[in-house]
């Protein structure tokens, strides 16, 4: 399947790809073929039954619908970021360029008990919140704070590189042939950058629908209300329910294997309409 | 390089970062002020004694195990992968790539869950495991696997476009003046690359460290046996014993910041490099 | 060293890089390969070196097949384009590199190494940079440096590949002449690609012109300036004028010339041709002379340099470069929109029509 293009006069290609190949197969490949294997051994019905389950399904909305919130919510505010990151100068910009990778490089455990200790009733946060009537933990408005936490910078990375590319000239000429600070925006810098908007969302999607460290301690946890599909394979898990687990993680699995596809085609289409790879 | 038609009146400017600053206040300083701030709400001695509990020593002990295996052995595929995809042009490399970056798109119950698939009582080896006293699933081998399965891509995603930046040239040099190809590698590659896997390494080092679903679930939450950092800090924060919770988690705060540190000088060293040789080219 | 390349193809993807290209390089000689980009030169180096492997052909060193010879074993010097200093080395552990990988046994001592550094810094003329690294160091140094390491292995045959590409005009003639004189007290077997056609004929023993992966013509400077073998070598080695013209009992006439061909004898021996004539070729004067003179007008005049450049335009719209000596102009006093008669005194190539 992997075949040399071009001879070439550096050594050890066999080896290193050999190697790659090799380890790739023995750590990733063959585990994650266990859960097909797995799935081949449950009937349909049994896994329909399993897929369906009010319970299940209660988790898949909670999961994917927080994930989805989360991820349009940081589109937004991500875009902002980036824009703000990328253009503008202000005092402390280089911490804060660096803190933007904070819920990246933090233990999600630690990500979890610390959102769940500030969205709380009596939290930092939480109190204000709770106030005015919203219930900022153990609910589906916790998850989604804990799933903004988590793909924010997927998002503001994505986008930041690709605003700081384009050509300061571009927007002269534009603005040169009577283009409007709005027009420019909308017609020359949006087109740019929608790509890698479309390739930052479902980078944040992906991520966030299976999370598990940050949310399971802000969900509440309760079945069918405000239990997570990580933990419903987690519970299934424990009662020695291996084919509950399986099935249900399967339909996540697929569902991520989709948004990485997405993701694959937006980055094709970005290179294929602006040249960029 | 401010130009009339690339700036925003002040006002808009300068709501547009306010409005930014005030989100990355609300959702990143905030949970990273917390963490620190609630460690240290007793006191430091408070602080102090809670991390020198011994289930908590035994869960650090087992941590910094898991990451001595799994990040060397990241370290070595990637850079293996990087060499044969940054250096050489073959077919299926996009796909290769994909492949690579797997494990970052699934969901780390699930990375745990394929584990105990294989080595479960009910998995493809568990009986013929039980039969030969080999204990993996609710031990440190399957935190080990998970981990290693969950950090796989780190290194051979922040060497990749290091070395492909670096281009071919310099190993071509060495090599028309008759260094071997591990020399080569030792002497030329690795020089120019040092920044990139150094963080490569501090990054899947972090994850390897913090890694929280995927332990969970092959883990058995063992107290003082296979209880890692991250799992010890959710059993001491559902205890309601929230000083101790965050002692312990403001260590893996603590390092998460030390990556970012690092993150940044090595992005300002390598853009220093990266502008080195495109103005080289250039010229 | 003598360097034989016979029959090579080589094909990237769907592009043919070189096609069928054979050439012969004896010891000693100093050969540019000049062409456009895309002309397949640099991958014909790359090939010698052994950087590359033909699809088909071979490569004699000294009479010997060297197609199975690793790079180390075919004793090349190899100066890259972007010279591929190595940035984290100072100067002296780059030109000694060569030397410390040798296994052991064959390995010069520490003393050795540091007295040969400081003898090749000598020859490069840069002494002091050794303890430099390559990014405090200006293009051109960098060049000598690259230069240098290269020659520390002591090689039979030295490739530059674009040598001055990356430099300053200024810095770019200096070097050029050094390079010509280095060869001459070094001798060694040398070859450098350029797409710089008055570097290749400054520099250079002898010039191979390419094209589109094949060779149009190996010649000296001489003979491919004035003898070129082909439109393109023509084109591409300076400026050229095109006029139609017909060939008939050996002599020329030019077409919208004043030359009354119905006098001109049998007609079954006309030959219809192109004539590319050099702007210096070309003679200038006030009343036609001879019966090729074309009556034409003078659009621009450029005085700067050591000989006079003028644009014309002749009576039936053609432009046309004409060069003449400052000494000429002075004697016509020619200025701009003055009536001339132009008049080749030469023909560079003459491509007959079938």
């Amino acid at each position: 399947m992997f075949l040399l293009k071009q001879k070439s006069t550096l050594p050890g290609f066999h080896l290193s790809l050999g190697y790659t190949v090799f380890y790739l197969s023995l750590i990733v490949l063959i585990p994650l073929s266990m859960l097909f294997i797995k799935t081949s051994t449950i009937s349909f019905s049994h896994f329909w039954s399993v897929v369906t389950a009010p319970r299940t399904l209660a988790a898949y909305r909670l999961s994917f619908g927080a994930a989805f919130i989360a991820s349009v919510i940081n589109v937004f505010f991500g875009f902002l970021i980036a824009w703000v990151l990328a253009r503008y100068s202000f005092p402390c910009k280089k911490i804060v360029d660096a803190l933007i990778d904070f819920p990246f490089a933090l233990p999600t455990a630690v990500a979890g008990i610390a959102l769940t200790t500030l969205y709380s009733s009596n939290g930092m946060i939480g109190q204000f919140l709770y106030k005015i009537g919203i219930q900022s933990a153990f609910s589906w408005t916790g998850v989604t704070l804990a799933l903004i936490f988590i793909g924010l910078p997927f998002i503001v990375r994505t986008v930041e590189p690709v605003l700081q590319e384009i050509d300061p000239e571009i927007e002269d000429a534009a603005s040169s042939l009577g283009a409007g600070r709005f027009q420019i925006f909308f017609r020359i810098i949006f087109p740019a950058v929608l790509p890698s908007l479309v390739t930052g969302f479902s980078l944040a999607f992906a991520r966030t629908i299976g999370e598990y460290g940050s949310v399971v301690f802000i969900a509440g946890n309760m079945p069918g209300k405000t239990e997570i599909a990580p933990l419903l394979i987690i519970t299934k898990l424990e009662q020695y329910d291996y084919s509950g687990a399986t099935a249900i993680a399967l339909v996540m699995l697929i569902v991520s294997f989709l948004l990485l596809a997405l993701t694959n085609f937006a980055q094709w289409w970005a290179s294929k309409r602006i040249g960029m790879s | 390089m401010s130009s009339l038609a690339r700036t925003e009146s002040p006002v808009v400017r300068r709501s547009l970062i306010g409005i930014a600053l005030l989100y990355l206040v609300l959702f990143i300083f905030f949970p990273l002020f917390i963490v620190f701030a609630s460690a240290l709400q007793k006191g430091i001695a408070v602080y102090f004694n809670s991390l020198i509990n011994p289930e908590t020593l035994a869960a650090i002990k087992l941590t910094v195990l898991t990451a001595l295996i799994a990040v060397p052995l990241n370290l070595v595929f990637g850079v293996a992968a990087s060499w044969a995809i940054a250096k050489f042009d073959f077919r299926g490399k996009n796909f290769l790539l994909t492949l690579i970056d797997l494990p970052l798109s699934v969901s780390p119950v699930i990375s745990g869950l394929i584990f105990v698939l294989i080595f479960g009582l009910q998995g493809v080896f568990g009986p013929w495991l039980r039969d030969h006293g080999i204990r993996i699933i609710y031990a440190p081998p399957a935190i080990i696997l998970a981990t290693i399965f969950v950090t796989f891509p780190m290194v051979a995603r922040e060497l990749i476009p290091v070395m492909k930046a670096q281009g071919n040239d310099e190993e071509e040099a060495a090599i028309t003046l008759g260094a071997s190809g591990w020399k080569t590698f030792w002497y030329v590659t690795l020089p120019n690359i040092k920044w990139g896997l150094l963080y490569g390494v501090i990054l899947c080092n972090a994850r390897a460290m913090g890694e929280f679903g995927a332990v969970s679930v092959v883990s058995g939450h063992i107290r003082g046996l296979t209880n890692t950092l991250p799992l010890q800090i959710e059993i001491l924060y559902n205890e309601y014993n929230f000083t101790a919770a965050f002692a312990a988690a403001s260590l893996l705060a603590f390092l998460a910041l030390l990556t970012l540190i690092i993150k940044t000088l090595v992005e300002y060293r390598f853009r220093a490099e990266l502008k080195a040789v495109r103005k080289e080219r250039e010229h | 060293m003598s360097i034989e390349v016979k029959h090579i193809v080589k094909t990237f993807d769907a592009f043919k890089a070189l096609d069928d290209v054979s050439l012969k390089v004896q010891t000693g000689e100093l050969i540019a390969l000049l062409g456009p980009s895309g002309s397949g030169k640099t991958t014909l180096l790359r090939i010698i070196a052994g950087l590359e492997t033909a699809d088909a052909g071979e490569i004699l060193f000294q009479g010997n097949d060297a197609k199975d010879k690793k790079i180390k074993d075919r004793n090349v010097g190899f100066v890259f384009q972007h010279y591929a200093l190595f940035r984290h080395m100072t100067v002296a552990e780059n030109i000694s590199f060569g030397l410390k990988v040798q296994p052991k046994h064959i390995r010069l001592s520490e003393d050795k190494i540091k007295a040969k550094v400081k003898e090749l810094l000598h020859l490069v003329q840069l002494d002091w940079v050794g303890n430099r690294y390559p990014s405090q160091l200006s293009g051109g140094q960098r060049q000598r440096i690259a230069l240098a390491r290269a020659l520390a292995i002591e090689p039979k045959v030295l490739l530059l590949d674009e040598p001055f590409g990356s430099l300053d005009a200024q810095v770019r003639k200096e070097l050029r002449q050094w390079l010509r004189r280095f060869h001459d007290d070094l001798h060694i077997t040398s070859l450098f690609v350029t797409h710089d056609q008055e570097e290749a004929l400054e520099v250079a023993d002898r010039v191979v012109v390419m094209n589109q992966g094949h060779i149009e013509q190996i010649g000296t400077p001489q003979e491919v300036y004035h003898k070129p073998a082909s439109v393109f070598v023509l084109n591409f080695l300076g400026n050229v004028n095109l006029f139609r013209g017909r060939v008939i009992d050996g002599k020329l006439f030019l077409d919208h010339s004043g030359a009354n061909l119905s006098q001109g004898g049998d007609l079954s021996n006309i030959k219809p041709a192109n004539l590319y004539i050099r702007p210096h070729q070309l003679d200038i004067s006030r009343h036609p002379q001879g019966d090729n003179a074309i009556k034409s007008i003078v659009k621009f005049l450029n005085l700067a340099g050591s000989s006079v450049k003028l644009d014309l335009s002749t009576e039936f719209g053609n432009e046309l470069q004409v060069e003449i000596t400052q000494q000429e102009y002075s004697q016509l006093k020619l200025i701009k929109g003055e009536n001339v008669f132009v008049c080749p005194k030469d023909v560079t190539f003459c491509e007959y029509e079938i």
